[in-house]
This record gives structure tokens, C-alpha cells and sequence, in this order.
């Protein structure tokens, strides 16, 4: 049997190409100077919803991103690998939104799309590495959340195995349906384009647009007036070498390096 | 992060050339497809947008997957467990993402679920996958035996076969037999009718199989009892399904390790006839090798590629006397004779590919309808101008390609005698490509009736020469209509000895001097449509054509025909 499955993906500045102009100079990060890319543990998410579609016959993967008009390139992304369809949400009411504003606004679309069995989406997004996104939208949809999922092992009787990636070893847990699962960056890539669906889907419409009206979204919850954290500033760290010391490797020079290291409270 | 299309602009120049307005109408039927199948263009600019955008699937895949494995692959190597090829893991990993990305069929038509590119899309493909695994790339392009199905195979055997190879099932061509190399009229592999069963049963032994494990094989085999030449062979298809086919051992190669090269054999194996009977070897395998040798060319000219991208990283990295070594010229000469034979290999490979696009789309066309009489003749021109091409830079392409890689080696100094550099890999890879699918010498044989009919000779009158180049280009242009001059007097000065030993002994050069012209002219072109990208190649390869046939004008014009016996080893002086 199929089940159907929401992945949350999110447009981002490719944090991981970070040039001198990603910063302006009131201290926001500059969007323009970065391009935008598919969050990177969004792609990890996709390819495991991909996966039990391929495993399990009459499967459907729809995705569901939030941003600007230009944001429909995400949902395009997952159509050119194999996703069946997508939602954006775009709407000025939404600009400014912190993770609670996010997963209400989320949380709302996904009540309108109504029937769903399991939700994916990546373990959080490179531009504010929260993490939060995904277990808050479980939360407001009362359902049942498996956060650092590296792989979904199977769907049977109702049930999820999974497999999550801990920071000392993995554990295999199980959820009943319906539930929510974050992935983890270390879980498989996700499959390349498929030539075939990128020219079926290059040109025409890609996502259907909602607004917050459409998902029935209250605008108090939504945007900045229901962003309850606010942004003081963000800042450009550049880590760099004030001074270098060479070493050489005899036993005596390392030994005076832990020594120093020790010291300085460094290690130890 | 690396993509093998938008890192080589080489490639999109070659995809934007004026003929492909042409050929995308004719793949298209004049976008009628576009009715049937949402993924089919529309015009012109649609189709182009499409050529592109899988070409940028390929060379991601190409790139980001096929490249990084590429060292690994060479090193493991596949495996035989229980009469089964086993391939490397990288190899099974790439064939999986190649097939994820809808690579597989990209020439079939959509009704059987290819992507109905032109022949120029799947070669550059083939191009890309050479430059990052020149074993791989062979896997890959071996779909290209479907369009022998596709072209004679019935209508039940296309819609069993084509959908399967479009959905990632593996293909190989099994002719070479023990005893039946350069010469296939002497296979022996024995295909019987078994009445009981109304089937084929193929019984013998294939050796030198590239990818012999495949899913759906093309065999060469002897159908007719008591014959004894190519008459008496026909062309089977076995499905591994049906079972039968053992691998008895893989080849330790030299270069393109990961391609698992196998000696099979066939015991009572089920197979159907493709085609006609009898039609084997004179039909069916000379079209299917003139799409395997395009397929080489594109090999070779990806090993150009990667061999001339190792050896300009290097030089501008490695400093030696106080100067990175690119800074020598003993060291830039060597670099810029790769880049004008790179440039000129990818220039003839994809006017051979444009020129087999024209007339094989033709021929596929008047199996719906009739064709014109306007249409008649463009695909008898094409036809003979892919046939006088694909053996010329079959072998210009695979000795550059040896060259190539050889002086990328020498750029590394004792660097590029190690392992650590992958060099060393394209220079063993590329040693197969002037060997298989019809060694140089056999492609001389090929081409020479070209020279001595005039098939190049009157191309580069009538198209070459009559196109209009840039002011700056003028000089160059006429230093090769110099060596126009030159060759049309050495063709008859060989020609009309009637010597057929010193015809065939000189065939070499004047098929060489053929091609030094011939990519002489097709970068010229390149260079009037881009001369930022081509123009040095264009000075510094018409600069090497003049000195080579400068060498073989003396060869032939001051060469002694009675001389030839200081050449041949008599029976008499082998003996000792």
C-alpha cells in the first residue's frame, strides 16, 4: 500500500559559499550575493520520501516550502526528482518569521493539504541552524516525532522503523502513523535530476501558491508579529591564524606542545 | 562541486553549431511529438533548451559521482563470483546514479521511452564520462546497442528490449571470438533452430566481450550450417533472463579496469534472431560498429580532455628554477600541441556525429513515409560523409588521444610515472582506443577509399573552402588551401602507380594528411564562430598539419617503390 508524504524544504543562501559581500553592512545577511539553494538535509529528507515512494507502490511525495515567489524553484527541484507535486506558501504576512511563526505557518498548510501519513523534512536549515522547524510543526499537529533519522528502514502495519544517528552510536526506534521525521545530513544523498522529468517540468507552473489566507493562517501567528525572537544582529566571524608556530616532529617539540596546550586549559 | 558540461564551454559551442537547427527538426518529425508527450519541445529553441539541460544532468552525474570514483575503480577493478561479474562498487554506483539521472536510451524515441536526443547529445555525453572514467564510459555508451534493435530488431523485440535498456538494464555486443578478431567472417559461435521449442539455441565460446554480464546481449553467430565466411552469420539477442551464458573469466587489462572485459560461453542458450538471417556481419554489424567507433572517438577525445586538464594544472602549480614550469617553453609547447589536437578531436567528432544524425534520422523518417526528393539526396550525402569521416577521426581522435596522455606524462616528469597522479590512468586507458572497434591501420583501410574517390577532397572544395571567415582568419586559411595543393598531387602520384602494395603502404600518410586537413578546416570554422576559445588552437595546429605533411609529402614523392622490400619480412628472414 502507498502512503502519503509531505517533505518541508526551504530555500537558503549557500551559507557554504560564503563571499566578502554576504553581509551588508547594517549587519543582515545579503540574499542577493548568495545563491539560493535547496537546504541541503532538505535534499537528505527528500530522498528518503523518494525512497518509500520507490518501495511502497501508490506512494505520493508533495513538497511544502515557505518564501518568496522565487521559492517555487524548490518545489521545481523536487519534481526533477521524482516528487509529485508542491505547495509554496508565499505571502508578505509570512516575511520575518522566526521557527514559531514558521511551524505555525507550516503547520497550517499541511492541515489544508489534510490526509498525510508521514511528514519529512531535514534536521534544520543551514542560514539559522535552529533545528526547531520540524518538531515544532509535529508538536502543533499533535503527532508523534523521530528527530536525526539517517535512514527509514520500513512502513509496516501501520508502523515506522527508523533508524537515528545519535552522537555516540544509532538507535532503531518505531512510531505509529501519522508522525513527522527530521533527517540528518548524514543519511543518504539525495539521487540526481532525472533528464526525463526536468524537461516534463522545466517550463510551467511548479507549485501551487498559497497565501495566508488560503491556509486559513491567523496573521497575528504569522511573520514577524508572531515571531516572538528577534534578530539583535548577526555578525560575520572570520576565524583566522593571528600567529603560526612551526613544529617539527621530534618526540620533544610534541612533548612541549601538550605541555603548552595544558597549560593554556586548550586540552586536559 | 563540478559539472563536466558548464566547466568545458568546448562542449556548448559544439552543441550550438548551426547544423543542429537542421537536425532537431528532422529528430523532431517538426515537433510533432510535442502532442503526444509533455516532455517533448516544441521548436527549435525548446529543443536546444532540452539538449542543454540534459546535458547538465550528465555532467553533474558525470561529475560529481563517475569523476571521484573513477581512482577507486581503477584500482578494484570487477570481479567474477560463481560465473557472474561482480563490477567495482564505484561502478555500481555510478551505473545506479546514470540510471537515476534518465541517462540510459537518451537516443530512443519516447514512444519507447528514450529521451529521442540527437546522436551529438549522447556522444558529448559519452565525451564527459570519458574524461572522468574512460572504463565507465564504455559501460554507459554500450546502450547505443539498442539502436541496432531499434533498427532492425521487429516490432515485439523493440517493445521487450528498448523500454528495459531506457530503465537502466546494461547492454553488450558479443562478435570477438578466439579466433575471430579484426576478422569476424571467421566466427564460429553455433546458432541452431530448435523446432520443439521455436527458438534459437546459440552454443560456443566469446572472448574479449566488453560488460560480457550484461543484461541484453547482441551475438554474432553462425546460422548457417556449413558456411564459412560472413554470409553464413546472423544477429541474435539474449536475454539474461533466459539464462545460459557463463563468464568464464575477465581480462587483466592494462587500462580501462573497470570495464569487465569477458570470455563467455553459451551452452544451449535461448536466443531470438534479430533481423534477417544471413544479414549479421554484412548488415547489422558494420552499422553497429560504425556507431561503436563514433562512440571511441568520443572516448578518446574525453581522455584529450582530462590528460590536458592534468597536464596545465600541473605546470602552473610545479615550479622548478624559480618558475612554475608552464613558463618554459619546452614545457607550454607540449601543452598547446594537446590543446590543438584536443580541439581538433572534438571538432571532428562532432561534425562525424552531425553527419550521422542527418542520414541515420533520414533513413529512420522513410520508414514512415516517403521521402523527397530533396530529402533523398541529403541523406546520400550525409551517409557518405559519416562513412568517409568516422573511420578518418576514429583514428586521428584515438593516436591523438595516445599522444595526448603520453605528453601529459612527460609534463609530470617522475611524477607522472606514479600512481598518485591519474595520468598514468588515462595514459593506459587511452592505449585501448586506438585498438578496439577496429585498429588505426584498420580504419586506414577504411578510409582511403575516401582519399582515393575524393569524398574529403571535394568536402573541403565545396563546404570548407567556401565558408566565409573573419579577416584574421584569412592567413591561416590560405596556408591550408597550401596544403589542399599539396595532397591533391600526392593521391595521384601514389594512386596511379597502380601498385597495390605501395597504395597500401602509403595509405597511412595520405589518410593522415587527410586528416590534418580536415580538422585544420573545422577548427578554422570554430575559430570564425569563437576565436577567443579556438583561435590558438587553430594557429598552432595548421603550424603542426604543415610540418607533418611537409614530412609525408617528402615520404611519399622522394620513396622508392622498389625500396618496399627492404620493408617485408620474407618467410625466409622471419624463420631465424
Amino acid at each position: 500500500m502507498g502512503f502519503k508524504i509531505i517533505v518541508l524544504a526551504k530555500q537558503v543562501p549557500d551559507t557554504r559559499n560564503v563571499g566578502k559581500d554576504a553581509m551588508k553592512e547594517d549587519g543582515t545577511v545579503n540574499r542577493a550575493a548568495l545563491p539560493a539553494i535547496f537546504n541541503p538535509e532538505d535534499l537528505n529528507a527528500l530522498e528518503q520520501a523518494l525512497r518509500l515512494k520507490d518501495r511502497y507502490d501508490g506512494s505520493t511525495v508533495t513538497v511544502l516550502t515557505m518564501g518568496p515567489p522565487r521559492a517555487e524553484e524548490i518545489v521545481r527541484e523536487g519534481l526533477f526528482r521524482g516528487a509529485d507535486g508542491g505547495y509554496l506558501l508565499t505571502d508578505r504576512a509570512f516575511a520575518g518569521a522566526d521557527t514559531l511563526a514558521t511551524s505555525y505557518a507550516l503547520s497550517t498548510a499541511i492541515k489544508k493539504i489534510g490526509d498525510f501519513d508521514i511528514i519529512i523534512s531535514g534536521r534544520q536549515a543551514i542560514d539559522g541552524d535552529t533545528a526547531q522547524v520540524g518538531p515544532q510543526v509535529a508538536e502543533k499537529l499533535g503527532i508523534p516525532q523521530i528527530t536525526y533519522a539517517e535512514e527509514i528502514l520500513s512502513v509496516e502495519n501501520g508502523k515506522i522503523k527508523i533508524k537515528r544517528r545519535l552522537e555516540r552510536g544509532v538507535e532503531v526506534v518505531e512510531s505509529k502513523l501519522p508522525m513527522l521525521v527530521t533527517v540528518n545530513g548524514s543519511a543518504a544523498d539525495c539521487r540526481p535530476r532525472n533528464a526525463k522529468l526536468l524537461l516534463r517540468h522545466k517550463k510551467g507552473v511548479a507549485a501551487t501558491e498559497w497565501s495566508a489566507a488560503d491556509v486559513n493562517a491567523d496573521p497575528q501567528q504569522c511573520g514577524l508579529s508572531g515571531s516572538p525572537t528577534k534578530v539583535k544582529a548577526i555578525e560575520s566571524v572570520v576565524f583566522q591564524a593571528k600567529e603560526s608556530k612551526t613544529l617539527d616532529s621530534s618526540d620533544q617539540a610534541i612533548e612541549e606542545l601538550i605541555v603548552e596546550l595544558i597549560t593554556n586549559h586548550t586540552i586536559g | 562541486m563540478s559539472n563536466f558540461y558548464l566547466d568545458n564551454p568546448a562542449l556548448k559551442h559544439h552543441l550550438h553549431h548551426p547544423l543542429m537547427r537542421r537536425i532537431a527538426e528532422l529528430k523532431e518529425r517538426n515537433y510533432t511529438d510535442a502532442e503526444n508527450y509533455d516532455y517533448a519541445p516544441v521548436d527549435f529553441e525548446d529543443a536546444l533548451d532540452s539538449y542543454e539541460k540534459v546535458m547538465e544532468v550528465a555532467g553533474d552525474v558525470i561529475g560529481e559521482v563517475v569523476a571521484p570514483n573513477a581512482e577507486e575503480v581503477d584500482h578494484v577493478g570487477p570481479s567474477v563470483v560463481n560465473n557472474r561479474v561482480v563490477y567495482a562498487p564505484g561502478t555500481a554506483e555510478n551505473l545506479k546514479a546514470t540510471t537515476q539521472a534518465g541517462l540510459m536510451g537518451l537516443s530512443m524515441p519516447r514512444r519507447y521511452e528514450g529521451l529521442n536526443l540527437p546522436m551529438v547529445a549522447f556522444i558529448m555525453a559519452s565525451d564527459m564520462a570519458a574524461r572522468a572514467d574512460a572504463g565507465f564510459c564504455n559501460l554507459w555508451a554500450l546502450q547505443d546497442c539498442a539502436e541496432t534493435i531499434y533498427e532492425f530488431g521487429d516490432e515485439a523485440q523493440k517493445q521487450k528490449y528498448i523500454p528495459r535498456v531506457c530503465a537502466g538494464a546494461t547492454m553488450s555486443m558479443d562478435l570477438t571470438e578466439p579466433d575471430a578478431g579484426s576478422d569476424l567472417q571467421a566466427v564460429m559461435l553455433r546458432a541452431t533452430y530448435d523446432e520443439a521449442n521455436d527458438c534459437w539455441r546459440l552454443n560456443g565460446v566469446k572472448r574479449f566481450i566488453t560488460n560480457g554480464d550484461s543484461d541484453i546481449h547482441l551475438v554474432l553467430a553462425r546460422s548457417e550450417e556449413g558456411t564459412k565466411d560472413g554470409r553464413g552469420l546472423s544477429m541474435f539477442i539474449y536475454d539474461k533472463n533466459d539464462g545460459g551464458v557463463n563468464v568464464r573469466r575477465i581480462e587483466n587489462k592494462m587500462g580501462i579496469k573497470g570495464s569487465p572485459t569477458c570470455e563467455l560461453t553459451y551452452k544451449n542458450v535461448k536466443a531470438e534472431l534479430c533481423g534477417s538471417r544471413k544479414l549479421g556481419l554484412i548488415k547489422y554489424v558494420m552499422s553497429l560498429m560504425n556507431g561503436a567507433r563514433l562512440g571511441i572517438m568520443a572516448q578518446a577525445t574525453g581522455l584529450s580532455e582530462a590528460a590536458y586538464r592534468e597536464a596545465i594544472a600541473y605546470a602552473k602549480d610545479r615550479k622548478q628554477f624559480g618558475k612554475a614550469i608552464i613558463e618554459f617553453p619546452a614545457v607550454y609547447e607540449m601543452i598547446a600541441n594537446i590543446k590543438a589536437k584536443l580541439d581538433g578531436s572534438r571538432a571532428i567528432l562532432y561534425e562525424t556525429a552531425r553527419f550521422v544524425d542527418v542520414y541515420k534520422i533520414l533513413e529512420d523518417i522513410e520508414k514512415e513515409r516517403k521521402l523527397d526528393e530533396n530529402e533523398k539526396a541529403e541523406l546520400k550525402k550525409y551517409k557518405k560523409l559519416a562513412d568517409a569521416f568516422t573511420p578518418l577521426g576514429k583514428a586521428m581522435n584515438t593516436e591523438y588521444a595516445n599522444q595526448n596522455t603520453y605528453d601529459t606524462i612527460q609534463i609530470h616528469g617522475g611524477s607522472g610515472f606514479m600512481k598518485d597522479y591519474p595520468c598514468e590512468r588515462y595514459y593506459r586507458d587511452a592505449r585501448i582506443t586506438n585498438i578496439y572497434e577496429g585498429t588505426t591501420q584498420l580504419q586506414v583501410v577504411a578510409a582511403i577509399r575516401h582519399v582515393l574517390t575524393g569524398t574529403y577532397l571535394s568536402h573541403w572544395k565545396e563546404v570548407y573552402q567556401q565558408e566565409k571567415l573573419d579577416a584574421k582568419l584569412h592567413g591561416l586559411q590560405n596556408r591550408v588551401a597550401h596544403l589542399v595543393e599539396i595532397y591533391e598531387k600526392l593521391v595521384p602520384f601514389v594512386a596511379e602507380t597502380r601498385n597495390q602494395p605501395l597504395i597500401d603502404f602509403q595509405a597511412r600518410r595520405l589518410v593522415e594528411a587527410a586528416g590534418n586537413i580536415t580538422l585544420s578546416y573545422l577548427l578554422l570554422s570554430d575559430a570564425n564562430r569563437d576565436y577567443e576559445q579556438f583561435g590558438s588552437s587553430a594557429e598552432v595546429y595548421v603550424t603542426l598539419a604543415e610540418v607533418e605533411i611537409a614530412k609525408i609529402q617528402k615520404y611519399i614523392t622522394e620513396f622508392n617503390p622498389d625500396n618496399l622490400k627492404f620493408y617485408r619480412q620474407t618467410e625466409e628472414q622471419t624463420e631465424g
